[in-house]
């Protein structure tokens, strides 16, 4: 499997690490909301078929990426740098679902 | 029951083997049913198994989407093991070794279980030390363990490394003498089989596509095979579980499926009679019957359903085989395979009541469903029928990660590709 980092172009898969489910959103820090610090922690989306989720490229430049991938087939229809377009990311996802 | 004896034996023998009984029959799916279980695996087997054994539920079908132990059953490695550090764990897989000893002649149906033990290998004396608080942890529980030195572990398996000078030395290592193996297909078939026998309806070929309602309450399925109703409706589908849940609406669960890769070598002579694993990394390795070196590691990593692995996970497994036997070196790999897990937040699994009325559910088996498949069909099944769980898995709800009552028994937290 080849994923695209942004800065570093395809690199085999073995010099990423796998962040899990990126849809989860982190409550502020001073929230008291124990449901959603609950579904932080514990809840994923384990979709068959397109998944947005969250890899950093921990043996090469270190940027963390939002990649959307198929967990069927394993095939990459998007990567980009998580920072800046989270709302992209999501929008390709809930355009193609 | 005792349909195979030797005297069954004799008697088909001068027949030409022609007037065997198929295992179990092939019926066309009913209307309605008592319990359906969805999933045929070793799980969903063994669950309508007991619901008919043990309960008196006989008006049961087990709904499977392609054939009979096509699925993890049938892609394990086949360890059977109760060497667990945490009471709950403990106390339900060593009920599961308790059923794992009698299970041939229960089911009539040799599983070939083979007490061999399994024995875990320290490399540091840390972590020697941690499997002597482990070992006394199961002996605790009247659970059987005990500490190998290396000079124990040289004469148990003359192939291993034990030199000084191996990449990782080996210092010790923790055995459980009534741990073994068994043959996963026997264990489907056998289920199967003694399932049929007692009336429940086995159909394969039958994947579940939707859930029929009633308000909140499940009331049955829609399937490839037309709709059929239940009063209740189990759910058994290992790595399937997100997938199903889905279906009944469910889109966030406390489960990530991951894939996890298994491989076979060519047969050899005897050479390792024990189930090894190695401390250093992740891997395990015994011998079949039929001399295959049969072994595994991590899983691959990232969420998958595909049941097929990638080649990073191969060359990494590999390599910790050598580590540990450099003379199988020029041993041929003749098969790989892949399942997927279903793999929890705290590495632990989920037999519970729901999470939906008319709704039981079975998962989150991680990498170590094959030997609690008697005990989880088990509870589960008593979990059915009584609507409430069995001491036993009590403690495996689905809620205990929002209460504070995680059974992490590696200690790993959230990150389920790490347990």
């Amino acid at each position: 499997m080849l994923i695209t980092c942004p800065y570093c172009g395809p690199r085999d898969v073995i010099e990423f690490t796998y962040q899990g489910d990126g849809n989860r959103q982190r409550p502020q820090p001073s929230s008291q909301d124990l449901d959603a610090w609950n579904a932080y922690v514990y809840d994923r989306l384990n979709p068959a078929g397109d998944h947005n989720e969250i890899w950093q490229h921990s043996g090469g430049c270190r940027a963390h990426l939002r990649v959307v991938r198929n967990t069927l087939t394993h095939e990459i229809s998007s990567s980009g740098f998580a920072r800046g377009d989270h709302k992209a990311a999501r929008h390709r996802l809930e355009t193609k679902s | 029951m005792a349909e195979y004896s030797a005297l069954s034996l004799l008697k088909n023998a001068f027949t030409g083997n022609k007037d065997w009984k198929p295992a179990w029959r092939k019926p066309d799916p009913k209307a309605s049913y008592d319990v359906i279980v969805i999933g045929g695996g070793g799980h969903g087997l063994s669950t309508a198994y007991y619901l008919a054994k043990e309960h008196g539920i006989t008006n049961v079908a087990v709904l499977e989407k392609g054939w009979l132990g096509s699925g993890n059953v049938g892609r394990n490695t086949t360890a059977v093991r109760s060497n667990y550090l945490l009471p709950s764990n403990t106390r339900f897989y060593e009920h599961s070794m308790k059923m794992w000893e009698n299970l041939s002649h229960d089911l009539n149906y040799n599983v070939m279980f083979s007490q061999r033990g399994c024995l875990n290998l320290a490399h540091t004396p840390a972590q020697f030390d941690d499997y002597a608080r482990r070992g006394n942890a199961m002996r605790h529980l009247g659970v059987d363990a005990e500490l190998m030195t290396v000079a124990e572990i040289k004469r148990l398996v003359p192939a291993l490394d034990v030199s000084g000078s191996a990449r990782f030395p080996i210092l010790g290592g923790l055995m459980q003498p009534r741990a073994g193996s068994a043959r996963h297909d026997a264990v489907a078939w056998g289920y199967a089989r003694g399932a049929d026998r007692r009336g429940v309806d086995i159909i394969e070929n039958c994947e579940v596509t939707g859930f029929l309602r009633n308000g909140d309450r499940i009331t049955g399925v829609s399937t490839t095979r037309g709709e059929i109703r239940a009063k209740k409706v189990a759910l058994a589908v290992a790595g399937s579980t997100g997938r199903v849940m889905q279906l009944a609406g469910i889109d966030k669960m406390p489960i990530e499926s991951h894939v996890l890769q298994a491989f076979v070598t060519e047969s050899l002579k005897p050479i390792i009679d024990t189930i090894l694993t190695f401390g250093m990394g992740h891997f395990y390795i015994s011998q079949s019957d039929k001399g295959g070196l049969v072994y595994g590691g991590d899983l691959d990593g990232y969420n998958s359903y595909a049941q097929r692995g990638s080649l990073p996970i191969v060359d990494e497994v590999m390599s910790e085989m050598l580590a540990l036997f450099p003379g199988l070196a020029r041993v041929r790999m003749l098969r790989s395979w892949g399942g997927v897990c279903d793999m929890t937040m705290d590495g632990s699994p989920i037999i519970t009541t729901g999470p939906l009325p008319g709704m039981y559910l079975n998962c989150g088996w991680c990498y170590g469903g094959f030997k609690a498949t008697p005990a989880s069909g088990w509870c589960f099944a008593w979990t059915i029928a009584k609507d409430e769980p069995h001491d036993f898995n009590a403690p495996f709800t689905l809620d205990r990660f929002y209460r504070g009552l995680v059974i992490d028994d590696k200690g790993q937290g959230a990150t389920p590709r790490l347990h």
